[in-house]
């Protein structure tokens, strides 16, 4: 009886075995094209190159060659392509890319115009776009489809963590620098809420045009409105000359800047005198445990600069990605969408990451403050990690979605 | 006091602030003036020849430890070298056509300049810091004013009007002048005019490169910090009148003036002032406000 039993577990785990074995070489046809292609959106020329740009293109290279180079048997391709930060570019490219080129995956979409309009061409052709560098909550909100993964982070985790840190610190009084398009506006509505929430005031705003050549102008003014807190609710070039006039006019003596949207390149690009004891949220960073240093030597020895939270986000992605064709043995848009919205995602980007219903992949973010000179014992030593915001707590709650597929059921 | 409910020193301070913006303007323009007037050339690179003074600055200070003082010599001089360079090598041979192939040289030349040091630099740009005998700040009274741009007021303007000075006042300026009326005549009196031609492009290329060293400690230096500026400058220039040299001085300092207050009032507004400012004159004036109608 005993030996029947045995015979019968051993036929059942060899038949499983080869079921596995069988999951692992891909059904006929299971694979568009006999090829996996991942294909990043960037802007390879533009302000925002040096967060995203060619370096998202070798992050995704990277989970590619770490996967083994191979899904179910196929190759795994990787393209690029410039968006030039313009939102027509880009959704053109995503069109030929899916119809014309065979792409299954497009990955960083940063611009959040861009993102934007990417997501509704994945939307129409039913493939799937893991949007990384876009910072918009309207990719999970009013634009959400069911192709659409809104990875790294978005402007109400940003201000719900920098500006909830600042409040509790004290900074009740908040004046705005803000750049005056979409992302701006939405950026200091977000935190101008968080802040009003948290018991505190907001003194006013001034709005800059996007590039502004000189920042003195608008400092004086949340110079005199007195307000404890200047919030920067800009990006890139904007922000780092925004702190640049700061520190010049002394602003920095009587009031804290708080950078809404930094990326480690900007304070690389700055210095730590410049920017020493500024908060920001970041979600992620290539200092926090062996694992993330391991990555971020990695991509150092190619690119001779430490990543950013969006190429870090890039590479997370397309591992992602892959482990979901793995896993249904298809390429097929829908099922790999179902198997991602399912599994936990767990590299060095995030720990028990998970892709909600609409989108939005929830992962912890890190609040930050910026080191002194003194503190920084080798190069892009730059943060303290002052706490880490869970998940759950930093992203926008389902019950406040304004996006269809949910306030649909 | 208060004027239209702004304080009078809020008011006074964002005027200063216009002025040293305006500052950048009137050198910038002032280079394109020159250029354009005695060599008919539209030089659309000058954006890129601003930021490769800025850069000459950072590349000195990291690489040969070259002070700022130095720099604000050396890097207009390299810059200008290379100007005369892209006059001989390329600019010459269109003189005698229209004004369209000029630009359109000059054009893909910013594109190039651009991508060349942006594939170097990246687009973050590079910090380069304030010169330390020009640290620090003085109360003016209304407000607090970093002593470096007060320097950058005082330095624009002894170089604008010692061009201008140069230019109208001199001998050597007759000459210039003569040349671009009628080149062939001056030749005859044994002058060279190629020569004198090549000089005049090296110096407006040097002085969007002085611009640029100025610039360094102020903003970011950064490949496309040019790109940002230029065209504001093509408008002070079509303001002030085409080849204006006084004309491009008195306008870009105005117009500094102007969107600095345009700061306080709308902000939203201060990108687009000096272009409506633009279209209104050529409505009126259409040679500018110190043109001469041909």
């Amino acid at each position: 009886m005993k030996q029947k039993t045995l015979i019968a577990l051993a036929v059942s785990a060899a038949l499983l075995a080869a079921t596995a074995a069988y999951a692992q070489q891909a059904k006929p046809g299971a694979i568009s094209g006999d090829v996996v292609k991942v294909g990043v959106l960037t802007d390879m020329s533009g302000l925002y190159s040096d967060l995203g740009g060619q370096g998202s293109v070798e992050a995704a290279k990277m989970a590619v060659a770490d996967f083994g180079g191979k899904v179910l048997g196929k190759n795994i391709e990787v393209i690029g392509a410039d968006h030039q930060n313009k939102a027509d570019v880009g959704a053109q490219k995503a069109r030929e890319w899916f119809d014309q080129q065979g792409v299954d995956m497009i990955t960083d979409a940063l611009n959040s115009a861009v993102g934007i309009a990417v997501t509704k061409v994945a939307g129409e052709k039913k493939r799937i776009l893991m949007d990384v560098g876009a910072a918009s909550t309207r990719l999970t909100n009013e634009d959400c489809n069911p192709y659409t993964v809104h990875y790294a982070y978005d402007t109400y985790a940003l201000a719900n963590g920098t500006g909830n840190a600042i409040v509790k610190q004290g900074g009740k009084s908040w004046f705005f620098l803000t750049a005056d398009y979409a992302f701006g506006h939405s950026l200091e509505a977000d935190t101008a809420n968080v802040v009003k929430a948290g018991g505190g005031t907001v003194a006013g705003a001034v709005r800059h045009p996007l590039n502004a050549a000189d920042f003195s102008s608008f400092l004086l003014q949340a110079q005199a409105s007195k307000a404890q807190i200047v919030g920067l609710a800009n990006a890139g070039g904007d922000t780092i000359n925004s702190i640049k006039a700061a520190n010049e006019f002394g602003i920095t003596k009587n009031q804290k800047l708080a950078g809404l949207l930094v990326f480690i390149t900007d304070i690389h690009s700055l210095g730590l005198p410049t920017t020493q004891g500024m908060f920001l949220t970041d979600g992620w960073y290539w200092d926090l445990n062996d694992e993330t240093r391991k990555f971020g030597r990695r991509y150092f020895d190619k690119m001779k600069k430490m990543p950013t939270m969006v190429q870090a986000g890039v590479y997370s992605s397309t591992l992602t990605y892959l482990k979901a064709v793995a896993a249904v043995g298809t390429d097929n848009a829908d099922a790999v969408m179902a198997q991602l919205k399912k599994a936990k995602i767990n590299d060095m980007f995030a720990k028990n990451g998970y892709v909600r219903a609409d989108g939005r992949m929830i992962h912890d973010m890190y609040l930050m403050e910026v080191k002194k000179q003194s503190e920084s014992k080798y190069p892009w030593d730059y943060y303290h990690v002052r706490a880490t915001i869970p998940g759950e707590q930093a992203y926008q709650p389902l019950s406040l979605s304004r996006c269809p597929m949910i306030t649909k059921k | 006091m208060e004027i239209f409910g702004v304080p009078l020193q809020a008011m006074l301070g964002q005027l200063l602030l216009g002025l040293v913006n305006g500052s950048f303007y009137a050198m910038l323009s002032l280079g394109l003036a020159v250029i354009f007037g005695l060599l008919n050339i539209i030089n659309f690179s000058h954006g890129a020849l601003y930021m490769m003074g800025a850069y000459g600055a950072y590349i000195g200070l990291t690489t040969f430890e070259m002070n700022y003082w130095v720099a604000l010599v050396v890097a207009p001089l390299v810059v200008g070298a290379f100007g005369m360079v892209i006059e001989r090598a390329m600019l010459q041979w269109l003189y005698k056509l229209d004004h369209l192939y000029g630009l359109l040289l000059t054009f893909g030349l910013t594109l190039m300049l651009e991508g060349l040091f942006r594939s170097f630099f990246g687009v973050s740009g590079q910090p380069y810091p304030v010169p330390d005998a020009l640290r620090g700040a003085t109360d003016v009274g209304f407000m607090v004013l970093p002593n470096y741009r007060a320097w950058v007021v005082l330095a624009s303007l002894i170089v604008c009007f010692a061009t201008w000075f140069v230019i109208e006042r001199t001998k050597l300026g007759a000459y210039l002048r003569a040349a671009t009326e009628n080149p062939k005549l001056v030749q005859a009196f044994g002058i060279n005019v190629p020569l004198m031609v090549m000089l005049t492009f090296g110096f407006g290329v040097a002085l969007a490169a002085f611009a640029g060293v100025l610039a360094a400690p102020i903003i970011q230096v950064n490949p496309l910090m040019g790109s940002n500026l230029i065209i504001v400058v093509f408008a002070v220039v079509v303001i002030g009148g085409m080849g204006s040299i006084m004309g491009a001085i008195l306008t870009g300092l105005g117009l500094g003036l102007i969107e600095g207050l345009t700061k306080v009032f709308y902000p939203e507004a201060s990108s687009t002032v000096v272009f409506v400012i633009m279209i209104i004159v050529l409505l009126v004036r259409p040679a500018g406000l110190f043109g001469k109608e041909k």
